[in-house]
């Protein structure tokens, strides 16, 4: 590791901070629905949780070579872009996370990455065909198939399983729950964790240090999942709440559905060919799981502000992308000032988030916090849709599923 | 710009299937459980209703061993 500069230090260090954040922020997708049906106890679902992100980020490296291949030209790439990428994912990641809302942290991560480069080098060196193949047209299949494979399970459970009660299926379920739970995350901890692997890689490359095309190096593998392993364990419970409470109320037969077609969406999608995000996939089987049980309701004000996010993502996060690389172009001295910037927002985020501290022992209640957050969410949401959205949760339960995809449509179009 | 609708179809059918199927197996366990415990308030006992319950969960357990299979290879 000669020729080991300043600024390669630098990245490598932000990334592992984006690692840590994309753990914090995904612990939600294994662990939501295990923890709000109550079987786990919170602490002991995110540590479990952290232990197998821990391990499958060392059982493969196939993912970390497609994110430093794929999406962008790795020729004429300089560290500062990487770094600057990494800011706008980071600061999109802690701010949906203070709003309590799932998203998609690798979005995030291709949104900066996206905007950096054109900062850097114009629209010509972004693909655009990968950009909709790869990730805007599975943003919008990733719930429709994990929700409608959740519905058919949950409804079908309820409809073969009404002879199922007592001691013994309260335990099956639990058990079915874990089980479920620890594949998702197996699964994040192989594809996420390798994301940092394949940035921190990118990063090497395009500062020299090792050779084009290599496989990421045994330290970079250990630091990327030790962190993700922290980020899962600190546990994001603003965002687990939502999950678990806020978009519908699960019993064990429905968190059971949801987490085996999230489970099985996820494995599906990575060994077919066409990679799904583990948060689209989540979100959409436990909305269709609370759709599935007769007389489960579905907070569509919830789901709305969740879509607004999933749009934004991208968008959002190549924007800090793009300022932020327009800043490290004037020097060194720039490059500095993102670096303070990075860590003058995330404490501003850190310290607005304990005016409405979630952790472990309020996860599960069910109220929507208010005060900082729900202001701070009026902000984001269109005032039409929400007015909409609340009538629309007390009277109309099953028939609105369509409202989803219609309303995700439009402004992923423009995007 | 090439969409592999052939992939995305084979993911929603897989996952639909898969998904379906695994929880009815897991369900029909359940059930087998339930009815043991039942037949045990009872002072009965429910071999068959058992045996069909340890068959179902081998089943999702060989499911659960292919997803790990999946997620290593």
């Amino acid at each position: 590791m000669e020729n080991f500069s300043l600024i390669l230090a630098i990245v490598v260090v932000t990334a592992l901070a984006f690692d840590f954040t994309n753990g914090f922020h995904d612990t939600a997708n294994a662990m939501a629905t295990t923890i709000s049906t109550g079987a786990l106890k919170p602490k002991v679902a995110v540590a479990m949780s952290a232990v197998l992100n821990l391990v499958g980020a060392f059982l493969s490296v196939e993912v970390a070579n497609t994110i430093s291949k794929g999406l962008v030209d790795e020729t004429g790439i300089r560290p500062e872009v990487i770094f600057a990428a990494l800011v706008g994912a980071i600061l999109w990641n802690l701010a949906t996370w203070l709003l309590g809302l799932p998203s998609s942290s690798s979005h995030a991560l291709m949104g900066g990455l996206i905007g950096a480069t054109i900062a850097s080098a114009g629209f010509g060196a972004v693909h655009g065909d990968v950009l909709v193949t790869k990730v805007l047209l599975p943003a919008l299949a990733a719930p429709i198939v994990a929700g409608l494979a959740a519905m058919l399970a949950t409804r079908l459970s309820y409809g073969i399983g009404r002879r199922a009660d007592g001691k013994a299926a309260e335990k099956g379920y639990r058990a079915g729950q874990i089980a479920s739970a620890g594949l998702v995350s197996l699964a994040h901890g192989t594809n996420d964790a390798q994301k940092t692997m394949g940035i921190i890689t990118l990063a090497l490359v395009a500062g020299g240090v090792v050779a084009p095309d290599s496989d990421p190096p045994t330290w970079v593998i250990l630091s990327a999942g030790l962190a993700i392993a922290l980020g899962t364990y600190i546990g994001g419970w603003r965002i687990i709440r939502t999950m678990g409470k806020g978009l519908t109320e699960l019993q064990p037969q429905q968190g059971f559905a949801a987490q085996t077609s999230a489970a099985t969406a996820i494995l599906a999608s990575s060994h077919l060919g066409f990679s799904l995000s583990t948060t689209h996939v989540v979100s959409g089987s436990v909305m269709g799981a609370g759709l599935g049980r007769k007389g489960g309701v579905v907070r569509w004000s919830t789901a709305t502000r969740m879509l607004v996010a999933w749009v934004l993502t991208l968008p959002a996060a190549a924007v800090v992308g793009a300022g932020a690389e327009s800043v490290t172009d004037l020097g060194d001295w720039g490059t500095a000032v993102v670096a303070v910037f990075l860590v003058a927002a995330s404490a501003a985020i850190w310290k607005l988030s304990r005016r409405e501290v979630v952790d472990a022992t309020n996860v599960n209640d069910t109220e929507e916090p208010a005060g900082v957050v729900t202001t701070a969410i009026a902000a984001v949401t269109p005032p039409p849709a929400a007015t909409v959205t609340e009538e629309l949760t007390a009277t109309v339960p099953a028939p609105v599923t369509t409202a989803t995809p219609e309303s995700a449509t439009p402004p992923a179009a423009t995007v | 710009m090439k969409i592999d609708w052939a992939a995305l179809g084979s993911v929603f059918g897989v996952s639909l299937a898969v998904t379906v199927g695994l929880v009815a197996l897991f369900t029909l366990g359940i059930m087998g459980l339930s009815h043991r415990e039942r037949a045990a308030a009872q002072g009965n006992s429910a071999t068959l209703a058992v045996t069909g319950a340890y068959v179902a969960f081998a089943g999702c357990v060989a499911a659960v061993a292919y997803g790990i299979s999946l997620i290593v290879a």
